[in-house]
């Protein structure tokens, strides 16, 4: 391979500083939506699992029509197509007001399309523990609002923390396809230092070891979580 | 000890005589390893237009293809390997230079700017266009020169030399104007068709190459000064002197022969997308000075 390395390149002004702030937007990004992703996906994941079926319908759609379109082409859509959808004015208002339009509209992108995975995640949840306590908890007088609240989502939700890991790692990760759109997030500057200084390798060397230990962190965060929360006798990971 | 001196000059003066006949490519590491494969691999671009971009038949075509086909004729002819396959790669401005240094392809034919940080990682051939970074915008804009972008939003190329010069200028003026990245042409072209930006900076020729495929291209202006230089030449591995010299002999003889002046007319005056830039003075100077004998 012809290559000159310079691993220097890294520490040197402004490229440090782009770094650090490349991967600030990243856990930006990432951390704003998910907060959408976890309390939409919650809301979603509920509404299939109730017995109305309207509520149903409309959860199932939601996760037929945000799963199954690549996240790359819903950015496009939400940042170009989406305000063209709105009536004149308030589309010029998205395209030239909105406060970090880029930032916003990946915000919003990644947390409706993670949303759909995390109600999956609900709903596998709730519909893990049968419908006999479902019915236990009806029989002895609550309401099904109170049965969702103290019966099956304290439980649901403890049995999906695992799998609920894996999608907030693809947040941080799903979040460099913001770059698309212009978010100069950890991926997008590490192709502009490798474009000012045509270092790339040790550019994305560095931003994959910065993805791997901001994933790492996250793991470790989330077994904590799931190791506190775990209800004795029931299977879980560390569970005593 | 006498003997072993003797084998030493004897084998110091034969040196140069075994080494004359050998051909180009033992010297040359790219050339080897294409007569190897039986395949050369040529980065080319997907819309770079009317350089190298995908036509109408799924395959890539332009200004840059051609002269580089006739760099892949001549070394067919050096490796006497007339069945030699040609694959394309296609490139992206952020790809094609890693691509370069690690070997994926041997030839890059899109519209690279030569600049001297780019020659730290890879080796140009000779100017083959010469373009600058001008400003698109739309008719009534009142957008003429970059100072009138002032409090105004611009689009610009992730990682193309364009963003680099326009920057620099908006930070030398301490102007206030609201950058938007896109991640291609493509995609600034769009940003500025549906008004989310006021202006779309690119090499001036591309943004003519823009607005003749665009829906309404009387809809549309190319003004300003240069705020950059950019030569364009193709792209070849680092230190691989033999290679390098196939390819500028193969364009020095095409300028010195005129020929280089008709594959440029049949792609810009007019052009198959309507372009329509005859060949300016400048560039018809850097072929002359670039035509050197043999």
């Amino acid at each position: 391979m012809q290559y000159n390395w310079n691993w220097g390149i890294l520490l040197q002004d402004p490229y440090f500083g782009w770094v650090w702030s490349g991967l600030g937007w990243t856990i930006a990004t990432a951390c704003a939506a998910w907060v959408i992703a976890f309390s939409l996906g919650s809301v979603i994941g509920v509404m299939r699992t109730t017995n109305v079926a309207a509520l149903r319908a409309i959860g199932t759609a939601y996760v037929e029509l945000f799963r199954n379109i690549p996240l790359l082409v819903q950015m496009f859509l939400w940042f170009f197509v989406f305000p063209e959808l709105l009536p004149r004015e308030t589309g010029m208002w998205v395209k030239r007001d909105l406060p970090l339009p880029e930032y916003s509209t990946a915000v919003i992108c990644l947390g409706t399309y993670t949303a759909s995975r995390v109600a999956e995640q609900v709903r596998a949840g709730i519909e893990s523990i049968g419908q006999g306590q479902r019915y236990a908890g009806l029989a002895m007088g609550l309401t099904p609002a109170q049965v969702y609240r103290y019966v099956l989502l304290p439980v649901g939700y403890r049995i999906i923390i695992p799998p609920l890991t894996s999608d907030f790692l693809g947040v941080f990760k799903n979040s460099s396809l913001a770059l698309t759109i212009g978010v100069l997030e950890l991926t997008a500057q590490t192709r502009q230092i490798e474009e000012y200084t045509f270092q790339g390798f040790e550019a994305f060397t560095a931003a994959t070891a910065l993805y791997c230990l901001v994933t790492f962190i996250v793991m470790t965060l989330m077994r904590v979580v799931e190791h506190k929360t775990a209800i004795p006798g029931m299977i879980s990971l560390e569970a005593k | 000890m006498f003997r072993i001196i003797g084998l030493a000059i004897a084998a110091l003066l034969l040196t140069p005589l075994a080494g004359a006949p050998a051909a180009a490519q033992d010297d040359s590491p790219v050339l080897k390893r294409i007569k190897e494969r039986g395949v050369i691999n040529m980065g080319h671009r997907e819309a770079s237009i009317p350089f190298s971009y995908i036509g109408s038949d799924g395959k890539p075509i332009g200004y840059s293809m051609d002269l580089c086909m006739k760099i892949v004729d001549r070394i067919k002819d050096e490796l006497q390997a007339p069945n030699l396959q040609v694959k394309y790669v296609p490139v992206t401005s952020q790809t094609r230079i890693p691509l370069m240094a690690n070997g994926t392809i041997d030839l890059e034919c899109g519209s690279t700017t030569n600049n001297l940080t780019r020659s730290k990682q890879v080796d140009f051939l000779a100017v083959t266009f010469i373009t600058g970074t001008q400003l698109a915008s739309k008719k009534g804009s009142g957008i003429k020169e970059i100072e009138d972008l002032n409090g105004k939003s611009i689009a610009l190329s992730l990682g193309t030399t364009n963003e680099k010069a326009v920057k620099a200028v908006v930070q030398e003026k301490g102007l206030d104007v609201k950058f938007t990245m896109v991640k291609d042409h493509p995609q600034g072209w769009l940003a500025l068709e549906t008004g989310r930006v006021d202006a779309y900076a690119t090499d001036h020729v591309l943004l003519f190459g823009l607005i003749s495929k665009s829906k309404d291209p009387s809809q549309f202006q190319v003004t300003g000064r240069f705020l950059s230089y950019d030569p364009y030449g193709f792209m070849v591995p680092r230190n691989d002197s033999s290679f390098r010299l196939i390819g500028n002999t193969v364009l020095a003889d095409l300028m010195r022969s005129g020929e280089m002046a008709k594959i440029y007319d049949k792609w810009f005056n007019p052009g198959p997308t309507n372009i329509n830039m005859p060949l300016t003075q400048t560039l018809k100077t850097a072929f002359e000075v670039q035509a050197l004998p043999y």
